[in-house]
């Protein structure tokens, strides 16, 4: 029933999209309030999206396994929590969540933006419309939530219980409400470049956009990665894997569309390149949805999926590309007016410059993920990119990077001096004598890592001054450069300072090092609703004398059969005691894997802070 | 003799293009150097000749072939037409099992032997190595 419904809805949500045409059409030269019926339909197609939303998430509460979608992804045993994630813990879900947040945007975006210029509304609308039918061609033709089994199955096949976690449960949604916001921004930018409306307003009726987008965006990978960190027990936050990647690449052009966005408010300049980035920003990320679900990367997180799909979403993926290709080398005018001065000294040269090494991130990382796919196609020979080569690019590349961020901020705008230089010259210096004094007790390559904490702690330093003292100017940015700097120092010393220890073991046996004692006491075994739980207790003690017991867990899921370690971790603001432990198949030994990572915390909350820096400029005007 | 304007825009034009220049040659060296070829045990059996750099394996787990100790681990990576022994010392994944599919990285020590630095997992049950599929196909 359930199932029949959200079909019919997601149909009357298509065609409300022609009705949307057809009246946009015909009021768009029309000198007039915007027509209301556009509105109505608008909403119309929203309700529809939600109402066929509703209707997955019941049956997967139900268990309707008549669905195909429920049938493959849900088991009758598993917590209802899980059950309500599992909408959209698979393709067909997630696209229609990604259609969901669409259509929501449009509404907001015309709630919002109706004292802009009416043509400008329209065309965004269309543009947008444009994106959604795709995505319900797309939904409908190849990957229908609500397609039907009959028989009916008595059970499910059961949710990927890696993906049975609270912070994968949210994932998604906070991932995609920033993918799809970059939607917005793209049809708006599009709309503004036909109609030559790129200009100060349309900078400050976007921003906010990209700031939701973004914030969104920088929380989603955040959760991401803080669900790889403890679920996947590898004790690592960060792997360069194509998936990370994938999302890593749209936030990165956000970013620079942040800071261009800036400048085009300002000093209407960088428009052509606040264009293309909006439309980079959004075909990034289509096409991280896009490589992640067609299965084509090779990829450690890869999941078994069909790669059919994947061809719908190339072609549509292309067809958008040449659209606003196509729009930006006809309409786009550049603006020969502009008799701005122009000083090499000033924010807008830094900002250009903090753009310049955003870009070289950007294709560095783009290069890094899709190099194997196309030498695989060209030369069948398959090969897989890894952290050296992207640590290799890109760290040393940091250093100019967070000294131009440091001295940025404190210019001006259109010509500038520098000021409060005994500051600048004060700070490199205690940077430089702190690096020296850390470097040289560790057994590390001493130039390179005294660079790169001299640039670190010169960042630290400089955005903390700023923040505690420019209370009142820009505290925004303020919080988000600190956020930054902090989240590099963290991510510095946790890499430098971490230590591994990985050993087998029987229960009873103690592994010896150096600095600890690892006691393999006993494991308990325990049955939850749809696992069985091995839970292992260790014991373990310093040298110090010290003692702390952890109990990393195995879990036996009995549908889908699979095994999964959640990792034991012991946080305290200087650093987090993780182990992990795994059954070897038919062996009495136990894999075990003991971490000490420091300020690991510090990284999760560095994020946070840069995302309260986004949150903080959002909400700045209206307080 | 030119303005001011168009020198700006000449040193602009420049600087854009040795950045692009630089970036391009700094990519395509480090990939060069970088790159991890994925070889199934067939592919591996043929090779003109050892090599010495870093390389994956990919293929299912020999049924009956681990065997662990307090600090190494063995098995059999198998394509059902070849086979290579691994030696591994380091953190096993949860979906490392006998009879399901693997993906080792780490180095060729003879045509035989193969030392694993990492064992790679994937989330789900039902993936397989592309390779070894083919190769399952073919049979």
């Amino acid at each position: 029933m359930a199932s029949l419904l959200g079909s019919y809805s997601l149909f009357f949500g298509l065609c409300c999209s022609f009705f949307i045409f057809f009246y946009s059409l015909k009021d768009f030269n029309v000198y007039n309030k915007l027509d209301k019926k556009i509105l109505s339909f608008t909403f119309l197609q929203f309700f529809f999206v939600v109402v066929s939303f509703i209707c997955l998430v019941l049956s997967f509460i139900n268990s309707d396994f008549s669905n195909a979608t429920v049938f493959n992804h849900s088991h009758t045993t598993k917590p209802l929590f899980y059950k309500v994630s599992g909408t959209w813990g698979n393709h067909e879900g997630s696209l229609l969540l990604w259609l969901l947040v669409l259509t929501l945007f449009i509404l907001l975006f015309l709630i919002k933006s109706s004292k802009q210029p009416k043509k400008y509304i329209i065309l965004t609308l269309l543009f947008q419309q444009i994106i959604i039918i795709g995505f319900f061609v797309f939904l409908l033709k190849t990957s229908n939530p609500f397609s039907h089994i009959f028989p009916v199955p008595k059970e499910g096949l059961g949710l990927n219980p890696i993906l049975q976690d609270p912070a994968l449960a949210i994932h998604p949604p906070i991932l995609y409400l920033g993918y799809v916001g970059s939607s917005i921004i793209f049809s708006s930018a599009l709309a503004a470049t036909t109609l030559n409306y790129i200009s100060k307003e349309w900078a400050k009726d976007i921003k906010n956009w990209v700031l939701i987008s973004w914030i969104f965006l920088t929380l989603g990978i955040l959760l991401g990665s803080i669900w790889a960190y403890y679920e996947l027990g590898w004790g690592g936050f960060w792997f360069w894997d194509p998936v990370e990647n994938v999302s890593l690449m749209p936030w990165l052009a956000l970013t620079t569309l942040l800071h261009c966005i800036l400048v085009l408010e300002k000093r209407l300049i960088l428009t052509s390149w606040a264009v293309i980035l909006s439309i980079a920003t959004f075909t990034l990320s289509m096409s991280g949805t896009f490589l992640v679900r067609s299965g084509i990367l090779n990829s450690v997180h890869t999941f078994a999926n069909d790669p059919q799909r994947g061809l719908f979403i190339l072609i549509f993926l292309f067809s958008l590309i040449f659209m606003s290709l196509f729009i930006f080398l006809f309409f786009h005018k550049v603006e020969n007016k502009n008799t701005n001065p122009f000083f090499w000294l000033s924010k807008e040269t830094s900002i250009l410059i903090n753009n310049w090494f955003m870009m070289y991130f950007l294709s560095v990382i783009l290069i890094g993920t899709i190099y194997p796919i196309f030498l695989e196609v060209l030369s069948s020979e398959k090969i897989s990119v890894g952290p050296p080569f992207y640590n290799k690019l890109i760290i040393p590349f940091l250093v100019p990077f967070l000294f131009a961020m440091m001295v940025g901020p404190k210019l001006k705008w259109i010509k500038s001096d520098l000021q409060n230089k005994f500051h600048l010259v004060l700070f490199l210096i205690i940077s430089f004598f702190l690096s020296i004094f850390i470097v040289s007790k560790l057994d590390i390559n001493f130039l390179n890592n005294t660079i790169l904490f001299t640039a670190s702690f010169y960042l630290f330093f400089g955005s903390l001054r700023d923040l505690i003292i420019n209370k009142f100017k820009n505290l925004s940015q303020g919080i988000a450069h600190f956020g930054f700097s902090l989240l590099i120092l963290s991510i510095l010393l946790n890499s430098i300072f971490s230590t591994e220890v990985i050993t087998n073991l029987k229960i009873g046996e103690t592994f010896q090092s150096e600095k600890f004692k690892i006691k393999f006491e006993k494991v308990d075994y325990k049955n939850e609703q749809n696992f069985q739980a091995i839970i292992g207790k260790f014991e373990i003690e310093n040298i110090d004398g010290n003692s702390l017991t952890l109990k990393p867990e195995l879990r036996i899921y009995n549908q889908p059969n699979i095994v999964t370690s959640e990792a034991d971790i012991k946080t305290n603001l200087y650093s987090d005691k993780f182990i992990t432990m795994n059954m070897v198949q038919n062996q009495d030994y136990f894999n075990i894997r003991y971490q000490i990572k420091p300020y690991m915390i510090w990284i999760w909350i560095s994020v946070l802070l840069i995302s309260f820096g986004g949150l903080h400029s959002l909400f700045r005007k209206k307080i | 003799m030119y303005g001011r304007k168009v020198k700006f825009r000449i040193i602009f034009v420049l600087l854009f293009i040795i950045t692009l220049a630089l970036t391009v040659f700094l990519v395509l060296k480090s990939l060069e150097e970088n790159v991890v070829y994925f070889q199934s045990p067939t592919e591996l059996k043929v090779l003109p000749e050892l090599q010495k750099k870093k390389i994956r394996v990919g293929g299912m787990v020999k049924n009956d072939s681990i065997f662990v100790n307090s600090y190494e681990l063995t098995f059999v990576i198998t394509d059902f037409k070849n086979e290579i022994n691994v030696i591994y010392s380091g953190a096993i994944p949860n979906l490392f099992e006998e009879g399901k599919g693997v993906v080792a990285e780490g180095y060729l020590k003879d045509r035989n032997f193969f030392s694993a630095t990492k064992i790679l997992a994937k989330h789900d049950e039902n993936y397989m190595p592309p390779e070894v599929k083919e190769a399952l196909e073919e049979k």
